[in-house]
């Protein structure tokens, strides 16, 4: 008996010196949420349909290619919507469904209907491609962030479409927004016309209707310029829809300044783009090449010469060059995003949170002491130490996990010391029945604890359950809520019954008859 | 010490009162809920709040003054309140949302509240500590999840309960915590507390607090079923709610505690969370005093079935036939 007890005590020991080893000193141990620390909180919505879109628009594309080559006519080819395109007046429908079989059928299913046919995507490749969407979007604004150095952030995908980022210590959330959501798409392409005051001036020059593969884009905004240097672009231009390179094709973005000493993004392309370049810029001179960021054109300039690798974007700003060289680098988003949600937390109401919510715990410990202690007697000081055992493990599962504690996390601490009481209170009760009976001390302790064990063990089944659904159901602070529950249940458990026992063992293990218990 | 020693008080002799009382809260709060509603925090109503910091004391009356003035989107549905510790010089204002919210309009709104803040000389400086920005989309979702967190754990409470006890017992508890949720919603429209997700999660927890709390009575019913077998569901359900009484209220007492040691240092924040459980700490006590062992009768007699207790092998039951006397040791 004594020697189990000794194996009990020391296993006690071992789990509460592993505890405060794992989360002293705290204030290093422990992650702070960001309602603690301060800093930005964003959810984001990946517009997937974008992804969609450009694969629907890319076959399109595609298909008027192969028929044309086929010379095969219609009189209609177009986007019904981002999942699903329609042809009719086919010419020749038997090359329309070889073409149509060769470019689009593994991909889309092909209805026929009214003159024409209807393709669709097929659902599981929508599924797939809007997966691939939202995991490439994550990726690319993770390196974003990363470039931005910020320390600890969470990125993570939040059911569906939706991500969630957070900043800590961020105060300028207007940056930070603008530097994830920029799509980055930088293409290059040929300047047909402009530019124009306004988007109908343009359309006007060409009767209203451009040929299928140009169309009019924006220019920059700002105006201004210095003469002989190429154009920053304002208005409207007249463009080629096919892009020479992409700016996935990019070896390198730097900060610079360009022959008028104005902030330049100086950019380098990768092998084959460089070779691509060079053939088109050399077949091309005297020719304007717009480059075309997220859909506007940036700047205007005429290739004098064979261009192979290397290139500069000008007429930005400081902080436009900073900005663009963060999401040139971290490449582009696959699809566009719009936020759901914002909130920024002041360092000063984190600091407010931390303090009350450390005022709370102590006062809370502070009055479940005084309450077991006066309804319990000594017994009571077996109950405190089983529960500041309990909070020691809490702690130091929580920064063995590496989990972050939150305001409400702080609430479960608080609530954890009323709930882990309880266990106590279940078994002395219990045992003070078994006295009432005329039971001897010690048989009255062992029938305490053993016959409340499968009640305990109900009980907190029965709040895990609630737990884990509270974690299914919340977001970072709410999450932090349910884990703190969910880990001082566990260590509830442990201390209770084993650490709470141990105790009485050891203060009775000597002493050959116990005449009366204080409890 | 020792409160509630040796108790016989007949708890189901008040079963009616006590269902008579719950309705009467519960119809009450629905009525409350039809006419003032519900109010709903940022998180579900969508919007904009921002936490200014002033560097005098404001008065809430003039920041609202200040809006109805200056921002330009219509001060007069903004909600205004002070925030915070007496003496932090905290306002916390919300506005409906304008427009979609999405994208980079996001912001604008909690610009445009600063600026009109800034076109009020009288109010001092004042600077933006916190804001929180909501999509009209979110609260719909958040709404869905919410609900079916809630079902999901009464399923899966019901579940554990009926294959821990049985089916009986099982629905008493779920009917209990649904009980508890719908009191706890109750008070939280009488006292016009914003509905966020804290809120929610407090709820849940209730739901297993709640949940907790009947399981140790039910505990006692089953082991008191079997060294029982002659007296009736009525007489053992009874005396399992005596002899537990002094656990229920000394646990709720204690949580009781914490709760209010949150509620009243806790912060702001954590103000509307901390109310919920105090409401569902008690509520929670309550109904498993009164209301679970309640259905389970009900429920019992409406199967028509006696208890599975009183039905079983009378031989073993004639060891027991002295009723109340202390029931024998068993080794463990």
């Amino acid at each position: 008996m004594l020697k189990n007890t000794r194996w009990r005590l020391v296993l006690t020991l071992a789990v509460v010196g592993l505890s405060i080893w794992a989360f002293y000193p705290l204030d290093k141990k422990l992650n702070l949420g960001l309602d603690l620390k301060g800093g930005v909180h964003l959810v984001l919505r990946v517009q997937t349909d974008d992804a969609l879109r450009a694969e629907t628009e890319t076959t399109v594309e595609r298909l008027r290619d192969s028929l044309t080559r086929a010379g095969v006519t219609f009189s209609k080819l177009e986007l019904v919507d981002a999942k699903s395109f329609r042809i009719e007046g086919v010419s020749d429908d038997s090359a329309l469904r070889t073409a149509s079989a060769a470019d689009a059928e593994s991909v889309y299913d092909r209805v026929s209907g009214a003159g024409g046919y209807t393709f669709t995507m097929k659902p599981n490749i929508a599924v797939q491609i809007g997966t691939e969407t939202v995991t490439q979007a994550l990726t690319t604004i993770e390196r974003r962030v990363n470039e931005l150095g910020v320390a600890e952030p969470v990125i993570a995908r939040q059911g569906g479409a939706n991500l969630l980022v957070e900043l800590p210590g961020v105060s300028d959330v207007a940056r930070a927004k603008s530097l994830i959501s920029s799509t980055a798409v930088l293409q290059f392409r040929l300047v047909v016309d402009g530019p124009f005051p306004s988007q109908e001036s343009a359309l006007e020059k060409y009767n209203k209707v451009l040929p299928p593969d140009e169309e009019v884009l924006p220019g920059r905004s700002e105006a201004g310029g210095t003469a002989g240097a190429p154009t920053p672009a304002t208005g409207f231009y007249v463009v080629k829809k096919a892009s020479v390179v992409t700016g996935n094709e990019l070896r390198s973005a730097a900060q610079g300044l360009d022959q008028f000493n104005r902030p330049a993004v100086q950019f380098t392309l990768k092998q084959d783009a460089a070779q691509r370049f060079g053939t088109f810029t050399s077949t091309n001179i005297g020719k304007p090449l717009g480059i075309i960021l997220d859909k506007r054109v940036m700047s205007v300039a005429t290739i004098q010469d064979r261009i192979v690798d290397n290139g500069q974007i000008n007429g930005i700003t400081r902080e436009e060059m900073q900005n663009l060289v963060i999401t040139l680098k971290s490449g582009a988003l696959p699809a566009s995003l719009t936020y759901l949600e914002e909130q920024t937390i002041g360092p000063s109401l984190g600091e407010d949170s931390i303090r009350s919510g450390v005022t709370a715990s102590l006062v809370g410990l502070g009055l479940i002491v005084v309450f077991m202690l006066i309804y319990y007697k000594l017994s009571g000081v077996n109950a405190i130490v089983a529960l500041v055992c309990n909070l020691i493990i809490l702690l130091g599962l929580m920064a063995y996990v590496g989990f972050t504690m939150t305001l409400p996390g702080i609430a479960g601490f608080v609530l954890t010391m009323g709930i882990g009481v309880d266990s106590n209170v279940l078994i002395f009760e219990r045992i003070k029945e078994e006295l009432d009976l005329g039971r001897a001390v010690r048989a009255s302790i062992n029938a305490g604890f053993s016959r409340v064990f499968l009640t305990l063990l109900d009980t907190h089944i029965s709040a895990l359950i609630a737990a884990a659904f509270l974690f299914q159901f919340g977001t970072g602070p709410i999450r932090g809520f349910a884990l703190t529950l969910t880990i001082g249940l566990i260590a509830n458990l442990f201390t209770s019954t084993f650490v709470s026992k141990t105790l009485f063992e050891l203060v009775l293990g000597r002493r050959q008859q116990v005449a009366a218990l204080s409890i | 010490m020792r409160l509630f020693k040796n108790t016989n008080y007949n708890f189901l002799r008040w079963r009616w009162h006590a269902v008579a009382l719950s309705w009467v809260v519960i119809l009450a709060g629905v009525v409350y809920i039809a006419t003032k509603g519900l109010p709903m925090g940022i998180e579900f109503s969508g919007g904009t709040g921002v936490v200014a910091q002033f560097d005098r004391e404001p008065s809430v009356e003039d920041v609202r003054g200040a809006l109805n003035r200056h921002y330009q989107f219509g001060g007069q549905d903004a909600i205004v309140q002070s925030y915070g510790e007496p003496g932090s010089r905290q306002v916390m204002i919300r506005v409906p949302q304008v427009g979609a919210e999405q994208g980079a309009d996001l912001a604008k709104v909690s610009g445009a509240i600063e600026e009109a803040l800034h076109q009020e000389p009288s109010l001092g400086n004042a600077t933006i500590v916190g804001r929180q920005i909501v999509g009209p989309s979110v609260g719909e979702e958040l709404t869905r999840k919410g609900f079916w967190a809630f079902a999901l754990s009464l399923v899966f409470i019901l579940a554990y309960t009926a294959f821990r006890f049985q089916l009986s017992f099982a629905v008493g508890a779920v009917v209990a915590t649904l009980h508890d949720i719908l009191v706890t919603l109750a008070f939280l429209a009488f006292f016009q507390y914003d509905m966020t997700l804290n809120v929610i999660a407090a709820i849940l927890t209730v739901t297993g607090y709640s949940t907790n709390d009947t399981i140790v009575i039910f505990d006692r019913v089953r082991e008191n079923l079997r060294s029982r077998r002659r007296e009736s569901m009525n007489d053992v359900i009874n005396l399992s709610i005596n002899q537990t009484l002094g656990r229920t209220v000394l646990t709720a007492g204690a949580t009781l505690l914490t709760a209010i040691a949150l509620y009243v240092f806790g912060g702001e924040v954590l103000r509307g969370f901390s109310f919920t459980m105090i409401v569902g700490i008690i509520t929670g006590t309550y109904s498993s005093v009164f209301v679970a062992a309640a259905i389970v009768t009900f429920w019992n007699r409406a199967q028509k079935r006696p208890s599975a207790a009183v039905t079983t092998a009378p031989t073993e039951a004639s060891v027991q036939k002295q009723g109340r006397k202390p029931r024998r040791a068993r080794a463990s």
